[in-house]
C-alpha cells in the first residue's frame, strides 16, 4: 500500500444558494480543489463522487458523467464513480479515492460530494432524508430522521443524566466555531437559551439541535506521497481511513446509546494507524443533531460512555478545549449537504494541518481525524490525517 | 405508493407475523429472510411467527415535524419498543396523553389506519400501540 496525501482542497460556500445549481456547484468545487493542488485536467486519472439523493432532490442520477461534463474533463475519458451512503457519502467517495491511490491502481484522483437541497420544499426534503432510514418499518408508520435521533437522545438521557443544555451546548459551540468560518451556513452565535427556545422538532430536540437543509459541494484531489511532493511542501497525509456497517433501522441495533459503527469505525482507524484518542489535536465528528456529537465523541473514545455531554458543557471540546471538535462549525452550523459533508470534514482538517484556518485555526494542530455517519447509523467512515 | 408494494407487507403490518429461526430459536420482526446469528444454517428454517402484541417502551419521541403524509397528525408519540419475544420495532403510541408516556411503559399492538394516499387513494393499515 501506498502513502496516500490530500494535495488540493476546494468547496463551494454552504447554504441556501439559490441562484447556483447542483452542477455549478460541483464545478466550483471542482475547479478550486484543482488550482488549490497546482495540477490540470489531464492530470487527473479517476474521479469519485458522494451523493445521497441527486435523484429525489434534483431528479437527476448518474451524477459522476455530469460532474465530468460540467468539469470539461470528457476528452480524457477516465472512470468516473458516484457513491452513495445516505450522509456518509462523501466520506465513502474519499475512502474510494484513498483506496485506488494506496492500492497503486491511480496516481492522481479527485473526490467530489455534492448535495443541492433547497430545488424541494421542506417536507420533501425530510422525506428524501427519511430514505436514509428503514422506509419500511420506520418511515412508513410516520417516523422521522430527527425522531430516531431524539429515540437515541432520550435513551442517553435516560440512561445516563445527560440533560437539554449539554445538548444545547454542542450547537452553542458549533455556531460559535462556525461564525468563524466564512464558507459556514450560519455564522450567528447563540446561546443555550436560544436552542431550549427554539421550537421542538422532535422531543427532545429541538430545532436548533438540529443540522440544516443545505445546498454545497466540496472536493480534494489526492496523490501518493512521493507525487504529492511534486505539488506542494504542506504535505498532509492519510495514517487511515477506515469504514463500517450495521443495520440500515435503528430498531435491529444491538444497543441504543451509542452507534456501534462509529466504534467499530473507529477502532479501525486507530489500529490501522498505530494511535490512540489521545494523539489526535482535533476531530470533525457527524453532528447532523446534537446527540450525535455527544455519542460520537464517546463511541470514538475521547470520553467515557455518558461523560459526552459533561465534557461539551465543561469547554472540553471548545476551540481551545483539550480536544477541539468540530473547528469548522460542524453539521450544525457549517451546513450539512449530505453528499458533500465526508468531504469538507476532510478540508476542514487539511486546513488546519496546513495552518490555513484562519481565526478558527487551533495551534499546532498536528492530526487531525473525521467522523462521518450514514442514516441513523448504518455506516460511517473515519479519516485520521497528518501533516508532515 | 404502488400497491403490491403495500400488500405485500400485510401479513406483518396487520398481524405483527414475523419470523423463528427454528435453528436457535430467536424470534425477527420485522421479517428477516436470515438469521444473522445462523446464518446459513437457518436456511430454509425461518417460519412464520406471530407475536402476541404486547411489549415494553425502550424510548420514545413525540414528533412536531412530520413528514408528508402526516402532516396534520402532529405532535405524534413515536416509540422504540422491545416486544415480549425479543425483536424491538418502531411504532405510534396512541390514545394517551403526553405526560403520562415513560420509558418502561408496558404497551400492546392495536390495528389502525396509518396514512392515506389522498381522497381516491389507497388506506395504509398498521399496527399502533396503546397502553397495556
Amino acid at each position: 500500500m501506498r502513502e496516500v496525501a490530500v494535495i488540493g482542497v476546494g468547496m463551494t460556500k454552504f447554504g441556501e444558494i439559490w441562484d447556483k445549481s447542483f452542477r455549478d456547484l460541483v464545478a466550483e468545487a471542482g475547479m478550486k480543489a484543482i488550482m488549490d493542488a497546482g495540477i490540470e485536467g489531464k492530470d487527473i486519472d479517476a474521479m469519485y463522487i458522494g451523493g445521497m439523493s441527486s435523484g429525489g432532490f434534483v431528479e437527476q442520477e448518474h451524477v459522476a458523467p455530469l460532474a465530468i461534463e460540467v468539469a470539461g474533463l470528457e476528452e480524457f475519458h477516465i472512470p468516473a464513480t458516484r457513491v452513495e451512503g445516505a450522509c456518509a457519502s462523501g466520506g465513502i467517495a474519499v475512502r474510494h479515492g484513498y483506496m485506488a491511490v494506496a492500492s497503486g491502481m491511480h496516481d492522481i484522483v479527485i473526490v467530489g460530494g455534492a448535495e443541492k437541497m433547497t430545488d424541494v420544499a421542506g417536507t420533501e426534503a425530510t422525506n428524501v432524508l427519511a430514505s436514509a432510514a428503514d422506509r419500511e418499518w420506520e418511515a412508513f408508520f410516520g417516523m422521522t430522521f430527527p425522531g430516531l435521533y431524539a429515540l437515541m437522545a432520550r435513551y442517553h438521557m435516560h440512561k445516563y443524566g445527560t440533560t437539554p443544555e449539554q445538548l444545547a451546548s454542542v450547537a452553542v459551540k458549533n455556531h460559535y466555531n462556525g461564525s468563524m468560518n466564512p464558507n459556514a451556513q450560519y455564522k450567528r452565535r447563540i446561546t443555550v437559551d436560544d436552542v431550549l427556545a427554539s421550537p421542538m422538532v422532535a422531543d427532545p430536540l429541538h430545532l436548533l439541535d438540529c443540522s440544516p437543509i443545505t445546498d454545497g459541494a466540496a472536493a480534494i484531489v489526492l496523490a501518493p506521497v512521493d507525487i504529492a511532493k511534486e505539488y506542494t511542501d504542506k504535505i498532509v497525509r492519510f495514517r487511515a481511513s477506515a469504514q463500517a456497517s450495521d443495520t440500515i433501522s435503528l430498531f435491529n441495533r444491538s444497543r441504543f446509546d451509542a452507534l456501534p459503527v462509529t466504534i467499530h469505525a473507529g477502532e479501525r482507524a486507530f489500529k490501522q494507524a498505530g494511535l490512540t484518542p489521545k494523539d489526535i489535536d482535533l476531530v470533525e465528528v457527524h453532528d447532523c443533531f446534537t446527540i450525535a456529537e455527544i455519542m460520537a465523541i464517546e463511541d470514538l473514545g475521547f470520553f467515557k460512555k455518558g461523560e459526552g455531554g459533561k465534557a461539551t458543557e465543561e469547554g472540553l471540546t471548545a476551540l481551545d478545549g483539550e480536544l477541539p471538535v468540530n473547528t469548522s462549525g460542524g453539521l450544525k452550523s457549517k451546513g450539512h449537504p449530505v453528499g458533500a459533508t465526508g468531504v469538507a470534514q476532510v478540508i476542514e482538517i487539511t486546513l488546519q494541518l496546513r495552518g490555513e484556518a484562519g481565526e478558527r485555526q487551533v495551534k499546532d494542530a498536528r492530526i487531525g481525524m473525521t467522523h462521518n455517519v450514514g442514516g441513523s447509523g448504518g455506516t460511517a467512515v473515519v479519516n485520521i490525517l497528518e501533516a508532515i | 405508493m404502488a400497491v403490491p408494494r403495500y400488500w405485500r407487507e400485510i401479513p406483518a403490518r396487520y398481524n405483527l407475523i414475523g419470523k423463528k429461526c427454528t435453528v436457535c430459536g430467536r424470534v425477527y420482526f420485522p421479517p428477516r429472510p436470515i438469521c444473522p446469528v445462523c446464518r446459513r444454517k437457518s436456511a430454509g428454517k425461518m417460519v412464520d411467527y406471530k407475536l402476541k402484541g404486547t411489549g415494553t417502551v425502550v424510548s420514545y419521541t413525540v414528533i412536531h415535524s412530520p413528514p408528508p403524509h402526516f402532516e396534520g397528525e402532529e405532535p405524534y408519540v413515536m416509540a422504540l419498543i422491545k416486544m415480549d419475544e425479543g425483536p424491538h420495532l418502531i411504532g405510534e403510541i396512541v390514545d394517551c396523553e403526553e405526560d403520562e408516556i415513560k420509558i418502561g411503559m408496558r404497551v400492546k399492538a392495536t390495528f389502525r389506519r396509518i396514512m392515506d394516499d389522498g381522497e381516491k387513494g389507497a388506506i395504509y393499515y398498521g399496527y399502533k400501540f396503546v397502553k397495556e
